[in-house]
C-alpha cells in the first residue's frame, strides 16, 4: 500500500536535505558537462567517434551519479536509526523509495538537462531522434542507477565502503556495454556477461534514438528490460529495509 | 507486582533474545503498569535496550511472546500508537529542528500545530530555525524526543533520554513524562543513573537480561531495607548469587 502524501512528503525531505548541501546539487548539475566537454577535446579529430559516444554518454551519467548519492544517502539513513525510526512508523516501504525516486528523479532531469543543452547547444552533437526521448531515457537512466544504489546500500556499512562501490558495480558495465568497443568484437563470455547488465540496454536503447530508430520493438525492447531492471533493483532493496533487525 | 494481560499494555512471556553467539534476554515475563512512568534501570549492557527494541518490535527474537495494546509488537496497527526514542537521537543532521518535526508529524499523521507544541516541549523555541549538526549534543537529542511526542502516543518507550541533559532540563522533561502519564500515556523509561529511579511510578531492576525487582520504588527500598535505589540493586544481585 503506497500513501501518495507521505511520498511527498519524503520527497520534499529529501530535497530539502540536498538544498543544504548546495555543492553536492552544483557537482551533480555540472560535472557531467564539463566531462562532456572534455570528451569533445579528445576526439577533436574523429568527429565520428564523439557522435557515436555523445548521446550514450548523456544517458550513463545520470545512472552513475544517482548510484552514488543514493548509497550514500541511504546508507546515512540506516546509520543515523532514521530508517529504523521510520519503520516504527505507519510509512509504508514503497513510500520511502517513491519519495527517494521524486526527489532524485526531479535532480536528474536538471542533470539531464544541463548535460543535454551543453551537449546539443554548444559541443556540435547531432542525434536524429528527439532529444526529448534522450532526456527521458537519461532519467530512466537515473531511476535505475538510484536503484541499484539503494540495494547496494545495504551491503556497505561505511561511507568509503559504499563509495567503492561505484567502481565495483558501475565500471565494469561501463567498460562492457560496448561505448569503449562493439560488443559483437568482444571475448564472448564478457559479450554475455553484458547481456545481463542493465547498462548494456541503457546505451542500445540511446544509441537507437540517437539514429532515429527509437520508436522500433528493439527499442521498446530495451527500455522494457531497463524497467524490468530498476522495478528488480527496487524491490531487493525494499527487502534490504527489514522492520525487524537481530 | 501483576496486572491483568488485558488491562496491562506491555504484555511479554518467556521472551528470549539472542543476539549473535549471545542470550542476551533468555527468557522474561513482565506486565507494565498502565498510564504510568515505568523506569528502566541496570548497568550498561544489561539488555535494557534490547528489551525495549522488543517491545517495539523492532528486534528479532529467539522465543516468547510479545503483546502491546492488544496486538502483537510490531504490528502495522500499532504505528501511530507506539512512539520509541533510540539512545542515539535518530533525526536529520542535515534539517532545521522544525523540518525534522514538519516530516515526522506528515508520516505519523498528526496535525501542523503539533511541531511548535512539541518544540515547546523540550524548550527549543530559540534553536527551531538551527540545523541538526549546529545544535549541542543535548539539544541534538531532544528533536529526537520530540518526535515522539508529536502525536500523544498510547505507549512511549524512551532509551535513555535524559543523558547530558542540564538538571534544570532533565526535571522538566521528568515532569512532562509524569504530565503524559496522567493523560493516558504509558511510558517505559531506561536510565543507568540510578538516581533518577525515584522520578518513577514503578520501577524495572534489570541485570543480565534478567528482572532482579518490579515494584515502585518506595516499596523497592522498604523491602531490601536499603538507603537507595542503588544500594538495593547491589543488595538483589548478592542475594541472587548467593541464591545460585
Amino acid at each position: 500500500m503506497i500513501h501518495p502524501t507521505l511520498i511527498l512528503a519524503t520527497a520534499g525531505r529529501v530535497l530539502n536535505q540536498l538544498r543544504r548541501d548546495l555543492r553536492t546539487v552544483a557537482l551533480l548539475l555540472l560535472v557531467p558537462a564539463v566531462l562532456l566537454v572534455l570528451v569533445r577535446g579528445v576526439f577533436h579529430g574523429q568527429d565520428e567517434v564523439f557522435q557515436r559516444v555523445g548521446v550514450p554518454l548523456l544517458g550513463i551519467f545520470p545512472l552513475t551519479s544517482m548510484f552514488l548519492v543514493t548509497s550514500i544517502t541511504v546508507l546515512r539513513e540506516r546509520t543515523s536509526g532514521t530508517l529504523e525510526r521510520l519503520m516504527t512508523m505507519p510509512l509504508a516501504k514503497a513510500d520511502l523509495l517513491l519519495g527517494y525516486a521524486l526527489a532524485f528523479g526531479v535532480l536528474a532531469a536538471a542533470q539531464a538537462l544541463v548535460v543535454s543543452a551543453v551537449a546539443f547547444g554548444f559541443l556540435g552533437l547531432e542525434s536524429q531522434g528527439p532529444i526529448l526521448a534522450i532526456v527521458a531515457v537519461a532519467m530512466l537512466n537515473a531511476m535505475l542507477g538510484m536503484a541499484l544504489g539503494l540495494f547496494v546500500s545495504a551491503f556497505a556499512s561505511t561511507e568509503f565502503q559504499a563509495v567503492q562501490f561505484m567502481p565495483a558495480f558501475i565500471l565494469p558495465q561501463l567498460v562492457l556495454c560496448g561505448l569503449l568497443a562493439p560488443r559483437e568484437t568482444m571475448v564472448a563470455p564478457l559479450e554475455w556477461a553484458a547481456l545481463v547488465m542493465p547498462m548494456t540496454y541503457a546505451y542500445d536503447a540511446l544509441l537507437l534514438i540517437a539514429a532515429g530508430n527509437g520508436a522500433s520493438f528493439a527499442g521498446a525492447r530495451d527500455v522494457g528490460i531497463m524497467l524490468t531492471f530498476t522495478v528488480a533493483a527496487l524491490l531487493a532493496g525494499a527487502a534490504t529495509l527489514p522492520r525487524r533487525t537481530p | 507486582m501483576n496486572y491483568q494481560t488485558s488491562s496491562s499494555p506491555v504484555s511479554l512471556r518467556g521472551l528470549r533474545v539472542v543476539r549473535g553467539a549471545r542470550e542476551v534476554i533468555p527468557g522474561l515475563d513482565l506486565d507494565i503498569r498502565p498510564h504510568a512512568v515505568t523506569g528502566l534501570l541496570g548497568p550498561s549492557g544489561c539488555g535494557k535496550s534490547t528489551l525495549m527494541r522488543a517491545i517495539v518490535g523492532v528486534q528479532q527474537i529467539a522465543g516468547g511472546e510479545v503483546r502491546v495494546l492488544g496486538h502483537p509488537a510490531g504490528s502495522p496497527l500499532l504505528r501511530r500508537r507506539v512512539a520509541y526514542v533510540t539512545q542515539a537521537p535518530s533525526v536529520y543532521a542535515d534539517l532545521s529542528v522544525r523540518e525534522n518535526l514538519d516530516y515526522f508529524r506528515r508520516v505519523l499523521g498528526a496535525p501542523a500545530t503539533a511541531v511548535d507544541r512539541v518544540i515547546e516541549l523540550v524548550s527549543l523555541q530559540e534553536a527551531a530555525n538551527q540545523v541538526g549538526e549546529s545544535l549541542s549534543g543535548g539539544q541534538f537529542a531532544r528533536v529526537s524526543l520530540a518526535v515522539a511526542l508529536l502525536n500523544a502516543p498510547d505507549l512511549l518507550v524512551l532509551d535513555e533520554p535524559t543523558v547530558g541533559l542540564d538538571p534544570v532540563l532533565r526535571r522538566d522533561l521528568w515532569r512532562s513524562f509524569h504530565r503524559l502519564a496522567e493523560a493516558g500515556t504509558t511510558l517505559l523509561v531506561s536510565s543507568h543513573v540510578m538516581d533518577e529511579a525515584l522520578r518513577c511510578d514503578e520501577l524495572l531492576l534489570m541485570r543480565e537480561g534478567r528482572l532482579l525487582a518490579h515494584e515502585p520504588p518506595a516499596e523497592l527500598l522498604k523491602r531490601t531495607g536499603a538507603e537507595d535505589v542503588e544500594a538495593a540493586f547491589l543488595g538483589l544481585v548478592e542475594e541472587a548469587e548467593h541464591a545460585a
